[in-house]
């Protein structure tokens, strides 16, 4: 397996111009020509689908729920960055990229970040055309404001419920392609496998979740936009649907998995209540906006928090970072956290919470200015918590929510299946090791709105791609060997139900590898996880069978795959002994407890080629080249 | 954190045009800070464990948004508590020893496919009609070039923060989805960038409406109070204005 990131010469910011320049083109009466399957509706799918259909192509795109308006981007609440300079700050497209590139500590290739921050402007125009309302100011133009990791007002928003917003503005798209049959639509679709001919990514195997029959398609390329791999850890903000399944099935087909071990831990969600908790509900960054973030500054202190005066409690984001205060990047808030925590200076039943207090903010702008920014967040925390947060602080810990690694894709979205391209959070390119707040929605519609039309194109004007049909062998090996998997999950009938596997694997998963990470725990959890896969194999319990709708089966085929996935994330982690982002190793860290890069032996892009169930993989490396940011010890003092 | 233990009435069918019944069940030792759905789970697991096929219902995201989850509980959408989805219904919302009958939504647009879980692609066709600013990616202009007053833009919002689950339809005795489609109407209606298409999408969008087999609206209301956004009926008022208008423009 060669890894060629096929990033344009020439200077970082032309090389996104010469590479459109000197991409084939498919002539619009050709388009139709061409059937494009797209894989998942969120952010990154919806909008590729559209823009595809819209161009011409025979666009056919899946999605496992009921309707693609309901894939998990619609759940981000905060907002979407664009380097607009309307605040008139200092904000540039140069200073968006650079943000960025720092924010993932280095370790995210320069030529995507770039050519992401060129397009977060055209986004912006493209989502205010389309109907989507914005905040606007009192004069009628667009509101802005501040996410962490930056110091310039950037973040566009709608209310908390951004990503919604932004979803079926692509949602709507989609729809009026669906109307005009550039778009055929397949709900209730989970894939299953990958198809690949002659080298070629040429089809994929979906069961139909409603009639339990397998269907194969036949394609000239396949767009993955599947999400993250963030349920691993069964706790975490995802949708509890949310799955690893298409991409992992497509790294066993041949396409490698990158950095899997790079996961966004968010500061401000809700606590963990009980053993029952199905899921976890994060509060937005913006929060952190108007909110600070305390602990009592003395150990095991249990007084209510409108006991403890000003002089007693410890903001300790604003005292350890006074420049950017409480608004640090994810995973610095993060591990701060959890030292407090872990300190014995957490807060609530647990111990395991962080107060965001916003008591401040509404003396200063007062409640009805508050309700307005945030309302259906303050609304949410007290439906959750029975807790009114305009009265008392909020408990915040933190948890899993955003995955930066993902399938290896080179500058055109390609991974190392020909043909097979991925995007938005299943691709692993533009986030490094951590991703800034408000860039997730970004990337998405990035990659689905103004990257994928023209790569696409140049691979179906550059590639001699012969007629298939799914009579094919391969197609009818995919799908035997889908159907032995399915048939061997119903034959078990073992006696554990399939939610306790999911919440043990997450159990070591978020042990091991979750905030922080060291060699002897991780080769633990290599131990573990084939014991529990293995124990899973033998005695879970799916009822029911394949021919109808089958929620149990789906979430079996499911927590399967991430039995596997875990201990690749593991490995990774446990190969790279360094700090960075996300990926925090005990073993190195700065005198003051922040990341330690190790520039010299880490600087590169970790891509894994499946060997075989058990087996270990093989590692590729990317090497990282900076051109134009010169890797420092960040620091946000 | 209190415990307690409800008795169950659940809708259990096995496919669409199959006959369905309610069965009983007990679900014990219920921590109040549950929430609705991880109750359901948990007498799940307890059937998963005994071999049998688990309940069917529908959620995913779990905080509000998706719009997957909706159950009539004791004959009301989302059960008792207004302005919330099913998924953030909390057990504390109920009573040690509480009967609690939980049932699909019942419409005819909205065939059930399986205990819980029904059929509502009827609303992405009626989007699909004309819920959408026909606008190709691509050549927009400047963001900032078309200002739009903050109430205007406020108001759109209200209107756009429908997530499509449902409850309006099953709410109403009719079976209407005037207010989820109105919803949409209003929201691209009250912006500049609806304008071009604002009569022929009422038309579009209420005529797809008719055709996926919903009901008339009597007006009585009961959609906006049970809908988890708390989207306002006014728009149906102007979904009719606006339709009007376009049959008097031909």
């Amino acid at each position: 397996m060669k890894l060629d990131s096929k990033i344009p010469s020439g200077p970082v910011a032309s090389k996104w111009d010469r590479a459109r320049f000197e991409n084939k083109l498919v002539n619009p009466a050709n388009r139709r020509k061409f059937t494009i399957l797209v894989v998942g509706t969120g952010l990154a799918g919806a909008s590729a689908a559209a823009s595809l259909g819209e161009q011409g192509y025979n666009v056919k795109s899946f999605c496992i729920q009921d309707s693609p308006r309901r894939a998990h981007s619609i759940a981000a609440q905060g907002g979407i960055n664009a380097a607009k300079n309307y605040q008139n700050d200092g904000d540039s497209i140069y200073r968006l990229f650079y943000d960025t590139v720092k924010g993932g500590d280095y370790r995210a290739r320069e030529a995507n970040v770039y050519r992401l921050a060129q397009s977060s402007v055209s986004i912006i125009d493209q989502c205010v055309a389309q109907g989507v309302p914005f905040a606007r100011e009192y004069g009628g133009l667009l509101d802005n404001r501040s996410f962490g990791g930056s110091q310039v007002e950037r973040t566009f928003y709608a209310r908390g419920q951004t990503g919604q917003q932004l979803l079926l503005g692509a949602y709507s798209s989609m729809m009026r392609q669906v109307a005009d049959g550039g778009v055929t639509l397949y709900p209730r679709r989970e894939m299953l496998d990958l198809v690949v001919i002659d080298g070629k990514a040429r089809g994929i195997v979906v069961r139909n979740l409603i009639t339990g029959e397998l269907e194969t398609h036949a394609g000239d390329a396949v767009l993955l936009a599947t999400g993250g791999y963030g349920t691993v850890y069964y706790l975490s903000t995802n949708a509890v649907n949310s799955n690893v399944t298409a991409a992992w099935r497509a790294h066993k087909r041949g396409a490698a998995f990158a950095n899997p071990c790079y996961t966004q831990i968010h500061p401000t969600c809700i606590p963990v209540s009980g053993e029952h908790q199905s899921k976890l509900t994060l509060m937005s960054e913006s929060l952190r906006n108007d909110g600070r973030v305390w602990v009592p500054k003395k150990q095991g202190d249990s007084r209510p928090p409108e006991q403890i005066p000003e002089s007693e409690r410890d903001y300790y984001l604003e005292r350890k970072y006074p420049s950017f205060g409480n608004l640090v990047p994810r995973d610095v808030a993060s591990r701060n956290a959890k030292q407090a925590c872990d300190d014995g200076r957490g807060v609530g039943e647990s111990g395991l919470a962080v107060y965001l207090d916003f008591a401040d903010a509404i003396t200063r702008v007062g409640e009805d200015v508050i309700r307005m920014r945030y309302g259906n967040l303050f609304d949410m925390y007290n439906r959750i918590t029975d807790e009114d947060p305009y009265k008392v602080p909020m408990r915040m810990y933190p948890a899993i929510h955003y995955t930066m690694g993902g399938l290896w894709v080179d500058y055109n979205l390609q991974s190392t299946v020909p043909g097979l391209h991925v995007l938005g959070e299943a691709n692993f390119s533009d986030h490094g090791a951590n991703r800034l707040g408000a860039s997730a929605l970004m990337q998405g519609l990035c990659d689905g709105y103004f990257v994928i039309p023209y790569t696409l194109a140049h691979y179906l004007g550059s590639t001699t791609l012969p007629a298939v049909s799914t009579d094919h062998d391969a197609f009818k090996e995919a799908k035997a060997s889908t159907q032995a998997r399915i048939n061997t999950l119903l034959s078990v009938k073992g006696n554990q139900t399939i939610r306790g596997f999911h919440r043990k694997l997450g159990r070591i998963m978020w042990d091991y590898a979750g905030m922080a990470r060291t060699d002897a725990g991780l080769r633990t959890a290599l131990e573990e996880i084939p014991k529990l896969r293995e124990e899973f194999w033998n005695t879970v319990s799916v009822p029911g069978d394949q021919n109808n709708l089958n929620q149990s089966l789906e979430h079996a085929g499911r927590v399967a795959d991430y039995l596997e996935f875990g201990e690749l994330l593991v490995r990774d982690a446990l190969n790279r002994t360094e700090s960075c982002g996300g990926h925090f190793r005990e073993e190195s860290q700065t005198p003051d407890g922040e990341a330690q890069r190790d520039d010299e032996h880490f600087s590169y892009v970790a891509a894994w080629e499946f060997q075989g169930v058990g087996k270990e993989p093989v590692l590729h490396k990317e090497p990282l080249v900076f051109e134009e940011v010169h890797p420092t010890q960040r620091s946000y003092k | 954190m209190a415990t307690i233990s409800v008795k169950l009435k659940i809708w259990r069918q096995d496919g669409p045009g199959k006959p369905g019944r309610l069965v009983d069940y007990t679900a014990d030792t219920v921590s109040t800070d549950m929430s609705f759905l991880e109750m359901l789970d948990v007498v799940n697991e307890g059937l998963i464990k005994k071999g049998e096929d688990a309940i069917a219902f529908e959620s995913d995201c779990r905080e509000g948004i998706c719009g997957a989850c909706g159950l009539v509980i004791n004959g009301v959408p989302n059960g008792p508590v207004r302005g919330t989805t099913t998924c953030q219904l909390h057990m504390r919302s109920f009573k040690h020893g509480d009967t609690i009958t939980i049932e699909p939504w019942r419409a005819k647009a909205f065939p059930v496919v399986k205990d819980l879980v029904v059929d509502r692609s009827a609303f992405d066709r009626i989007i699909g009609a004309g819920g959408y600013v026909s606008f190709n990616t691509g050549g927009a202009p400047d963001g900032n070039c078309l200002p739009i007053s903050k109430d205007v833009s406020e108001a759109a919002m209200d209107m756009a923060a429908c997530i499509g689950c449902g409850s309006c339809v099953a709410a109403c005795k009719n079976a209407a989805a005037h207010l989820f489609t109105s919803a949409k109407i209003t929201h691209l209606g009250l912006l500049p960038q609806g304008q071009p298409e604002r009569y022929t999408r009422v038309v579009r969008m209420v005529d797809q409406m008719d055709a996926e087999g919903f009901g008339n609206c009597s007006n009585e209301g009961e959609c906006e109070a049970v809908c988890p956004k708390e989207i306002s009926i006014s728009g149906i008022a102007r979904m009719y204005r606006d339709y009007q208008k376009a049959a008097l423009k031909g």
